[in-house]
C-alpha cells in the first residue's frame, strides 16, 4: 500500500444505537473498525439490515456516532463531511426539478453562477448516458435512468469522499455493466476514496481494491479482503472469469454465506417466536 | 456510454401518424360522453329554474318567501341600473372582492410564514402550539365583532377576519407539509452542500407546496366568507351589507340575487385558481383521470 491510510476513511470503534419509537435503544452497528487509505475504492458486503448504510450514513456526517470515532481526511467528523458525494439507496432527487436543475444542485449550492452550473450538469448528463433527456422530470425517466441522474449529481461536485449506497440495485444487467465500467473509468480519473455499499459480490470484487465483510446485525467488520486484481481493470464483464477472481469469490463468499445463513436464522426464529406466542 | 439502450428526446411516438380506427372510435366515444354529460348539466339547470318559476307563478309555492327566478333577474337588474341604497351595485362587489382578496393574500402569507417557520423550529412549534390550537379551537366569526371594535366599520375589519379564517387553514397545511418532507431529500442537499435557507427554500418549502395549494381552496372560499360576514357584522359597503339589508326589509330576491353574485365571483376565482395549480405543479405526474384525457 502506497498511499498513506492517514487521509482516508478512518473508524474506531464506532458504535451506533437508535431509539425506537417504544423508547428502547436499538443498536444497529458495534465496535465498527476499518481503514479506507486515501483513493482507495471500499466495497462493503454483509447481510440484509446489518448495518451497512448506517454505516455510511455516519461517515457523511448525517449521524453522530454514539460511540467511538469517524475521521475523515484526518479530520473528526463533526457536521456534514465537505467534499463528499452520496448516491442515497433510495431515490433522493426533487421530483419538482427537471432531471437538468437536479443535477445543478450541487455546484449551485457550492455557489457556482447558475449558468456555469447548467453547462456543466448538461455535460455530466451527457457522461451518464442521458442527453437529451434535461428537461424531464424524474418521473418520467425509469428507474435506471433516475439512478444514472443522482450518479451525475453526486459526481458533478467532484468529491475527494463518494459514498455509494448500492447504486446500481436498480439497473437490468447490461445498463449495470455499462456503468460499472464507466464509474471504474471516472472513478480512475479524479480517484476519490469510495465506499460501495452492495449486495453482489462479484461487483464488489471486480470494482474495488479492499472488500469489507460485516456480519450479522448489530454488525460489526468480519475480515476485509485485499483485492490484488490488476489495474486498471478494463471490462469488469471479462475480469470475472479469471482464475484470480474466482479464488477471491469463494473465499469471501464463504465468510460472507455464514452471516447471511446467521441472519436468515434469526429472522426465521423471531418469526416462529411471535408465531408462537 | 453511446450504446445505452436509450432513445433521446423520446417520448411515446406520436399516437396518431396514422389515422388507427381503433383511437378514432375511441375519441368518439370521450366526445359523446361530454356532450351527454354538458346536456345533462343544462337540462338540469333548465328543470330548477323552470320549475321554481312555475311553482311560484301558479302559488304553489309563496313567492314572498321562496322568491322567483324572474323576480331575482329585475331584482339585480334595477341593482345594475339604479345602484343599491349604498351605491352603484359594481361599487358594492369590488368593495367585498378588495376584502376577500386582500385577506386572502395576508392570511396566505402569514400562514405559509408561520408555517415553514413552526416546521422547521420545533422549539418554537412547542412553544406556541398550545395557543395556536387554543384560537383555532375559538369560534373564529366572533373574532369578527372585536375586529369591528377595533378597527372600525371600513375595510380593515373585514380584511382581518377574512385572514384570520384563511390563515389557520393555510398554517396547518403548511406545518404539516414541511413536517412530512421527505428526510431523504434533505440530507441529499446537505450532502450537496446546501446551507440551511437553502434546503429550506430548494426542499422544503417546494415539498410543502402540494399541501399548501391543497389548502388553497378551501381558504379561497373563506376569504370570502370572512368578507361577507364581516359587512353583516357592520359596514357601510359591501354585498354582504346588501343583504343583511334585503333580510331586514324580507326582500327574498335581492337576498338571493347577492348570492347569485357571490356565486359566480367564488366560481371565477375557483377556476383561476385551478390555472395557477396546474402551473405550479406542472412537475407531477399527472393523476389517473388526466391520463386517460391527455392521452386522446
Ligand atoms: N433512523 C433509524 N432509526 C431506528 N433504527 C434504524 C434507523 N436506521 C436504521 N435502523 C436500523 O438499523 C439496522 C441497520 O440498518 P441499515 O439501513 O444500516 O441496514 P443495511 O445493512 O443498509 O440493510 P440493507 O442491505 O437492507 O440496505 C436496521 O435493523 C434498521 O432497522
Ligand atoms: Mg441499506
Amino acid at each position: 500500500m502506497s498511499v498513506s491510510t492517514e487521509d482516508g476513511i478512518e473508524l474506531t470503534g464506532v458504535t451506533k444505537r437508535f431509539v425506537t419509537p417504544t423508547g428502547s435503544t436499538m443498536t444497529a452497528i458495534r465496535d465498527v473498525n476499518l481503514r479506507v487509505g486515501a483513493g482507495r475504492f471500499c466495497a462493503v458486503v454483509g447481510p440484509t439490515g446489518c448495518g451497512k448504510s448506517t454505516t455510511l450514513t455516519l461517515t457523511a456526517g448525517l449521524e453522530r456516532a454514539s460511540a467511538g470515532q469517524v475521521r475523515v481526511f484526518g479530520k473528526p467528523v463533526d457536521g456534514i463531511t465537505p467534499n463528499a458525494g452520496f448516491v442515497f439507496q433510495t431515490d433522493a432527487l426533487m421530483p419538482w426539478k427537471s432531471v437538468l436543475d437536479n443535477v445543478a444542485l450541487g455546484p449551485k449550492f457550492r455557489g457556482m453562477a447558475t449558468r456555469d452550473a447548467l453547462a456543466e450538469a448538461r455535460r455530466w448528463l451527457g457522461v451518464v448516458g442521458l442527453a437529451g433527456f434535461e428537461d424531464h422530470y424524474p418521473h418520467q425517466l425509469s428507474g435506471g435512468m433516475r439512478k444514472r441522474v443522482s450518479l451525475a449529481a453526486a459526481l458533478i461536485n467532484k468529491p475527494r469522499l463518494l459514498l455509494m449506497d448500492e447504486p446500481f440495485s436498480a439497473l437490468d444487467v447490461q445498463t449495470r455493466a455499462i456503468m460499472t465500467n464507466e464509474l471504474l473509468r471516472l472513478w480512475e480519473q479524479t480517484r476519490p476514496s469510495v465506499l460501495f455499499v452492495t449486495h453482489d459480490l462479484e461487483e464488489a470484487i471486480s470494482m474495488a481494491d479492499l472488500v469489507v465483510v460485516m456480519t450479522a446485525g448489530p454488525a460489526t467488520v468480519k475480515a476485509v479482503y485485499e483485492i490484488d486484481l490488476p489495474r486498471p481493470r478494463g471490462a469488469v464483464q471479462d475480469i470475472r472469469f479469471t482464475p484470480r477472481f474466482l479464488e477471491l469469490y469463494r473465499q469471501i463468499w464463504e465468510s460472507l454465506r455464514e452471516e447471511v445463513e446467521r441472519t436468515y436464522a434469526l429472522s426465521a426464529a423471531a418469526t416462529a417466536r411471535r408465531a408462537a406466542s | 456510454m453511446s450504446d445505452a439502450p436509450i432513445t433521446p428526446r423520446g417520448g411515446p411516438a406520436p399516437a396518431f401518424e396514422v389515422e388507427d380506427p381503433l383511437a378514432v372510435a375511441a375519441r368518439r366515444r370521450v366526445r359523446n360522453y361530454k356532450l351527454t354529460v354538458r346536456a345533462g348539466q343544462i337540462g338540469t339547470f333548465i328543470v330548477i329554474v323552470a320549475g321554481w318559476q312555475l311553482l311560484t307563478h301558479f302559488k304553489i309555492l309563496d313567492p314572498f318567501f321562496a322568491g322567483s327566478p324572474w323576480g331575482i333577474l329585475l331584482r339585480l337588474a334595477d341593482w345594475a341600473v339604479h345602484g343599491t341604497a349604498y351605491g352603484s351595485l359594481w361599487l358594492q362587489i369590488w368593495v367585498t372582492m378588495e376584502e376577500a382578496l386582500l385577506g386572502f393574500a395576508v392570511g396566505v402569507i402569514s400562514g405559509v410564514v408561520m408555517g415553514v417557520l413552526l416546521g422547521e423550529i420545533p422549539l418554537l412549534a412547542d412553544i406556541l402550539g398550545p395557543y395556536i390550537k387554543m384560537v383555532n379551537a375559538l369560534p373564529r366569526i366572533v373574532l369578527g365583532s372585536i375586529f369591528v371594535i377595533w378597527l372600525g366599520l371600513g375595510l380593515p375589519s373585514k380584511v382581518m377576519l377574512a385572514a384570520v379564517l384563511v390563515f389557520f387553514v393555510v398554517f396547518f397545511n403548511a406545518f404539516q407539509g414541511v413536517r412530512s418532507v421527505d428526510r431523504n431529500l434533505v440530507a441529499n442537499a446537505r450532502i450537496l452542500g446546501a446551507s440551511r435557507l437553502q434546503v429550506v427554500w430548494h426542499v422544503v418549502v417546494p415539498s410543502a407546496t402540494t399541501w399548501i395549494i391543497a389548502s388553497l381552496h378551501v381558504a379561497l372560499g373563506f376569504s370570502i366568507i370572512g368578507a361577507i360576514v364581516g359587512e353583516f357584522l357592520g359596514a357601510q359597503k359591501g354585498l354582504g351589507l346588501v343583504i343583511a339589508t334585503a333580510q331586514n326589509n324580507f326582500d327574498t330576491n335581492g337576498v338571493f340575487g347577492a348570492m347569485l353574485i357571490i356565486g359566480l365571483i367564488a366560481v371565477s376565482a375557483e377556476g383561476l385558481m385551478s390555472i395557477a395549480e396546474r402551473r405550479l405543479l406542472a412537475w407531477r405526474p399527472p393523476a389517473a383521470t388526466e391520463t386517460s384525457q391527455a392521452g386522446l
